[in-house]
């Protein structure tokens, strides 16, 4: 760690590393940073108060005005009804919306357990997964770069498309599936995308060969930067091969770890594109996020239920997000 | 790096032990990436052979010719030229905006101290994390209700233009790159911008002669990751673009099913040709690809 950081140009170096020890550094010297802050600000001429006003305003003005405003609105929304066509038609509903999507919307309980479902695979599976291949291929193993390069392959395609290769290979008729288990052709061939018994997990193997890969190459880099004396100790100390990675090593990963947990939860909020692809989110696939686009887009119209619907999602998504940001950003403030 | 270069060995350094010990996670990993390539391998070799032939022999058949027909076929009848060039459209400028905007914000907030920087952080992190789908409904009415005139956008608003969607695509990815590129900046010294103040350099200057050619590597890396992200990216372009002929080819290629009917071969093909761009990018910038996913995570 103290050798990165010592000089963070370099492609290779941990600037986040370097960033802590930064910031440790002017804990322990409060005064004197605060005495330079103070010194920096007076030196800003007026033409330069207008330049970073410029380039802090910008940013923060796209970023208000695309991203947290819509957010508001969307909140807004959901206590209304509305057709989406003229803005003078939003009438107010109360908590209507909630009440129609709890009690008389019959894919809003299915999608919540889909959604559930979807977390637990990746977070029980695909992530465990990911983190094995990333211990096997962290060994000095002859052909390492070679195995990664095939796990990293899908990290690199978008979901949509996932869905769409992976269509190729489940199809009842066409699919390799069904050859390989000698059932294509037969009544017995299974439409894995298209049968709302199996299609969830269909999907959700799909979903893993991308989340795997992901998941593998952030513990590979996560590996990289365990202090290999602790290992030394642990061995020296007598601990096996497992009770040094489960007591030592993956402990010591804990920043990987939190955004690990991070990603995974947001990614099966965010599992649209897949289901989207295979039915649009409907006959067994039911998600939240389709279950938002489908009352958006279309004929019928309801923008007060998609909003509803959306703030759901919203609601659960500021779990793992709060999470993050305290983890992230609370010794900053203390600091 | 010498005590990494030194214990190594010590480690690995048990000859024949180690080496039969490798023999199951050899066996393990072949076995892994023989199913991790199932799926490429067989859209591959479908996309190959010509419908006739798949017909005639059924698809798990090694009979019948191959070649290229299916992706020509695709690139010109089925509008992959288009679709492609209509990403190209979006991807560019969404990643130079978002890089631009993102070094500027990451400048402001870790080379200046004021008051709100780790507050402004924050936001930018947290809008980055939402599900698209959160502000997908105010989002397209708020673009539907941008009156423009007709010769800029055919649609009078600026739904069904780039611009809503590189507009949309800007405004997600920013929010990422700031945090890296904020942490980025913080370790590089300080010395550096203060010397450039005694010299009376402005805060122009400072950001774009100075911080910003050392973070080359961190640019680098987070554009490979961008023009990925937003080339993969399926939901605004859905969200935002009706006309079927101005999509992206991300996006494009939810339509193949219906547009090609049950020609699968003809769909592996495109998606095929979908991949390309990606594998190309993967192939040449692996290490920038892998540099940028890695330095948004390695922040505890």
């Amino acid at each position: 760690m103290s050798a990165t950081a010592e000089k963070p140009a370099s492609p290779n170096s941990d600037p986040p590393g370097g960033a802590r020890e930064r910031q440790q550094v002017s804990r322990t010297a409060v005064p004197a940073t605060a005495r330079k802050k103070r010194g920096r600000v007076r030196r800003l001429s007026r033409r330069d108060k207008i330049v970073l006003g410029v380039m802090v305003g910008l940013p923060t003005l796209i970023q208000l005005l695309f991203v947290w405003l819509p957010t508001l609105f969307s909140i807004a929304l959901s206590f209304t009804r509305w057709n989406g066509l003229d803005v003078s038609d939003i009438r107010p509903a109360g908590t209507d919306n909630y009440e129609f999507i709890s009690q008389n919307y019959p894919p809003f309980w299915p999608a919540i357990q889909h959604n559930v479902l979807w977390l637990a695979f990746l977070a029980l599976i695909a992530t465990p997964l990911g983190l094995l291949l990333a211990v096997l291929l962290d060994q000095k193993i002859r052909g390492s770069k070679i195995y990664q390069s095939i796990f990293f392959t899908p990290v690199m395609l978008s979901l949509a498309l996932i869905g769409i290769i992976w269509q190729l290979f489940y199809n009842r008729d066409s699919g390799l599936l069904n050859y390989l288990l000698g059932t294509a052709g037969t009544p017995q061939a299974v439409d894995w995308f298209g049968d709302s018994n199996v299609n969830i997990w269909a999907a959700m193997i799909a979903a893993t060969w991308r989340h795997a890969g992901y998941v593998m190459i952030l513990y590979l880099a996560g590996l990289k930067g365990v202090d290999p004396s602790l290992r030394e100790a642990a061995s020296i100390d007598g601990a096996n091969a497992v009770q040094t990675f489960f007591r030592v090593v993956f402990p010591a990963m804990r920043p990987v770890n939190i955004v690990i947990v991070v990603i995974t939860i947001i990614e099966s909020l965010r599992a649209f594109d897949i289901v989207y692809v295979i039915n649009r989110g409907t006959n067994g696939l039911e998600l939240l996020s389709a279950l938002v686009i489908q009352n958006l887009i279309g004929e019928g119209q309801v923008i007060g239920v998609g909003s509803a619907l959306a703030v759901v999602l919203l609601v659960i998504s500021l779990v793992p997000i709060v999470f993050y940001l305290i983890r992230t950003f609370g010794k900053e403030k203390e600091a | 790096m010498s005590t990494i270069a030194r214990t190594r060995p010590v480690q690995t350094g048990k000859p024949g032990k180690s080496g039969k010990r490798h023999y199951g996670t050899h066996i393990f990993l072949i076995a892994v990436a023989a199913l991790w390539l199932v799926p490429l391998v067989w859209s591959m070799y479908t996309a190959l052979r010509p419908k006739a032939d798949t017909d005639k022999y059924g698809y798990f058949s090694f009979g019948g010719s191959f070649g290229f027909n299916n992706f020509v076929q695709a690139w010109t009848q089925g509008g992959f030229s288009k679709y492609f060039l209509n990403a190209v459209l979006i991807t560019v400028p969404a990643v130079v905006f978002t890089l631009l905007f993102a070094s500027m914000m990451a400048f402001a907030v870790s080379r200046v101290s004021w008051k709100f920087n780790v507050t402004l952080l924050i936001m930018f992190t947290a809008g980055n994390l939402l599900p698209p789908q959160v502000l997908a409904a105010p989002l397209f009415e708020m673009f539907k209700h941008v009156s423009l005139p007709y010769w800029f956008s055919d649609s009078g608003n600026l739904l069904n233009t780039y611009i809503a969607v590189i507009l949309a695509d800007t405004a997600f990815q920013i929010g990422f790159c700031t945090f890296v590129l904020s942490n980025y900046m913080k370790a590089l010294p300080s010395d550096l911008t203060e010397a450039a103040l005694v010299d009376g350099a402005g805060i122009w200057r400072q950001y774009w002669s100075i911080i910003l050619p050392l973070c080359r590597p961190a640019l680098a890396a987070l554009g490979t990751l961008e023009v990925i992200f937003i080339y993969n990216d399926f939901f605004w372009p859905l969200l935002f673009i009706q006309s079927g002929d101005r999509l992206p080819i991300t996006t494009a290629i939810n339509n193949l099913q219906g547009q090609f009917l049950s020609d699968y071969n003809l769909i592996a093909a495109g998606a095929m040709i979908t991949l390309i761009p990606t594998l190309i990018i993967y192939l040449v910038l692996q290490r920038q690809f892998v540099a940028g996913l890695t330095l948004g995570s390695s922040k505890g």
